[in-house]
């Protein structure tokens, strides 16, 4: 890293403050202590249903796959009361045809990663092009991605200044930035990025942990310290900012843990699909199993339900 | 004077030496009343999670060649042998006379072995073709069924353990089993000779504990395909009921059953784990 780049984190981390690195890690290790059971357990599941990005994003996909995802969003699983999910998440090629499944008079929203997803290794043009495209054809929320590279070599206005054009671009549409947190390395840029997209983006707008497509997505540590930046930022200037996880959330009782992780350090306010998402596919599923279980007191079979898609 | 290094026994699941999730243990006492260790008394979501391992090895398992799963088998058999002594210096500890331990570790790799030959001779003798009045050629091919639960005879603990797993995995299933519970050391054994087997981790996964918190769970259990037990009448039911509701398959062990008889070993114990698949190929014009 060259000594520029050092000196630009260095005045920012005056500003927001480091990361005590064991203290984040002792304290997620606490939220996979706590015990919830029975009604409670019913309710968070419920809830984290409500909270669910269900995604597909691979290069196989068809509008007859995304039409099939956006019925399992709508009607997750029957006989069980059961709440439809937040959102689908799709490419912006795909926001027309989950448009079409979806209908005009949903509640499900549509979301469409944009910004050349996953590197955002296009020119800026291109990107805020994609994003409009995908408003256009009737995207209501568009993840972007971060410009990793300025952002680690402290060209920090840089990056804002494209979160900026995107906001813009978005028109109503609700933004959520992926910082992409395995190529940031450390928490204390989790934690610069975080404060960095946070200062350009409007109120209700999300900070996302990661496109998916790495090795290390969303963990209950990286999630902590941009729930912590959250808190801080609201704290300091009155501006809510939503979060959304992403990747490797794969059963209920992590969700329950994050959502735990939310209670916590933000309290009752974001416990809602307008303050915390999570970015799953199979994660729909296993919640699904576990409420079932509830139902009849049968640990459940993953057969007896539809797959949507199994990205991540 | 040195101190004395105790084992802590752990039952294998998925792999893995685990503890019970829940943390409990009950202590077992040899057959002079002394006590040897605390044993982990496994819980329903101790079983859920066996399920999960046994069903994420399935595929694989089901996949091997024939062939390939008759050696890990015979390998088995092997490992058995190998610690023959100290199987029977456990079987001896827990009550068993010298030579009645060894006719029981012996009859262990027997009967192993046994399952081992017929790792890929069962599909001639269960599959067939079929006569049929119209141009196709009409067979019939056996699958494995999935997950089976399997819950040991309380005695011979050893033996009868199995004589009750071999014939389910022989066909391609992976197993999730209650072992002995009055004596579940010798299982513990078992596991650890799994371990080195080749048997690949989660195809069979063994569990300490009591049967009247597990079995209703086993019952229940949608996952599971079917179960082999050598239970009592009240257990029976349970599983029965249990069964209806979740559609799986159940096959109980006489109460007489003479494990350690020629008759305890059967190519219809291979048969009933197994799903029939009969295939209409058109042929000729």
């Amino acid at each position: 890293m060259s000594s520029g780049s050092n000196a630009a984190f260095r005045r920012l981390f005056n500003e927001i403050g480091t990361v005590d690195q064991v203290g984040i890690e002792e304290r997620v290790a606490k939220y996979t202590t706590r015990s919830i059971k029975k009604a409670a357990k019913v309710q968070g599941l419920k809830l984290a249903v409500t909270m669910v990005d269900l995604t597909t994003l691979e290069g196989k996909d068809t509008p007859g796959k995304v039409a099939s995802l956006c019925q399992k969003a709508l009607a997750p699983h029957d006989g069980l009361d059961c709440p439809q999910v937040a959102a689908v998440c799709v490419y912006p090629a795909m926001v027309r045809h989950a448009r079409r499944a979806l209908g005009e008079d949903t509640a499900v929203r549509i979301a469409s990663v944009a910004t050349a997803f996953p590197s955002g290794q296009a020119p800026l043009r291109t990107r805020l092009a994609e994003v409009k495209a995908a408003v256009a054809d009737g995207a209501d929320e568009i993840d972007m991605v971060i410009n990793r590279g300025a952002f680690l070599a402290g060209e920090f206005q840089e990056m804002q200044d494209e979160i900026a054009a995107v906001v813009q671009a978005c028109g109503d549409a609700t933004l959520k930035v992926i910082l992409e947190v395995s190529e940031l390395e450390t928490y204390d840029k989790i934690r610069a990025a975080s404060f960095l997209a946070m200062r350009v983006i409007r109120p209700g707008d999300f900070i996302k942990t990661s496109t998916g497509k790495t090795s290390l997505n969303a963990t209950l540590g990286n999630n902590q310290v941009m729930i912590e930046a959250i808190r801080d930022f609201y704290l300091e200037t009155g501006t809510p900012i939503a979060m959304k996880p992403a990747g490797g959330i794969r059963t209920a009782k992590q969700a329950l843990q994050f959502l735990i992780a939310v209670k916590e350090t933000l309290g009752d306010e974001w416990l809602n699909n307008t303050r915390y998402r999570f970015g799953a596919s199979s994660l729909l599923n296993d919640l699904l199993r576990q409420l079932e279980k509830e139902k009849t007191g049968a640990y459940q079979a993953p057969y007896y339900f539809s797959e949507a898609a199994e990205s991540y | 004077m040195r101190l004395p290094i105790t084992k802590t026994p752990k039952p294998y699941v998925g792999g893995a030496f685990i503890r019970s999730e829940s943390g409990r243990t009950f202590p077992l006492k040899d057959a002079a009343g002394n006590f040897f260790a605390h044993i982990p008394q496994c819980t329903r979501k101790d079983l859920r999670n066996a399920v999960e391992a046994a069903a994420k090895a399935g595929p694989g398992w089901a996949k091997r060649t024939a062939y390939n799963r008759g050696q890990i088998l015979y390998r088995l058999g092997e490992m058995v042998e190998a610690r023959r002594t100290e199987l029977i210096d456990t079987l001896v500890r827990f009550g068993a006379t010298k030579s009645a331990a060894a006719k029981e570790v012996d009859a262990c790799s027997d009967r192993l072995v046994y399952y081992a030959g017929w790792t890929d001779k069962y599909e001639q003798v269960l599959g067939n073709v079929n006569p049929v009045a119209s141009s196709h050629f009409n067979f019939t091919v056996t699958e494995p069924m999935g997950v089976i639960g399997v819950i040991a005879p309380d005695a011979p603990a050893l033996l009868g353990l199995v004589s009750l797993i071999a014939p389910v995995i022989a066909s391609g299933n992976t197993v999730v089993a209650e072992v002995s519970e009055t004596n579940p050391y010798p299982a513990i054994l078992l596991g650890e000779m799994l371990a080195t087997s080749d048997l690949p981790g989660g195809v069979v996964n063994l569990l300490t504990g009591f049967r009247k918190e597990l079995v209703p769970t086993f019952a229940t259990h949608t996952h599971l395909r079917g179960i082999s037990a050598a239970v009592g009448e009240a257990d029976r039911k349970t599983l029965r009921l249990g069964a209806a509701e979740s559609v799986k398959r159940v096959h109980f062990a006489g109460e007489a059953t003479d494990w350690f008889s020629a008759k305890a070993q059967d190519l219809y114990a291979i048969r009933d784990f197994v799903e029939f698949k009969t295939t209409w190929h058109p042929v000729g014009a």
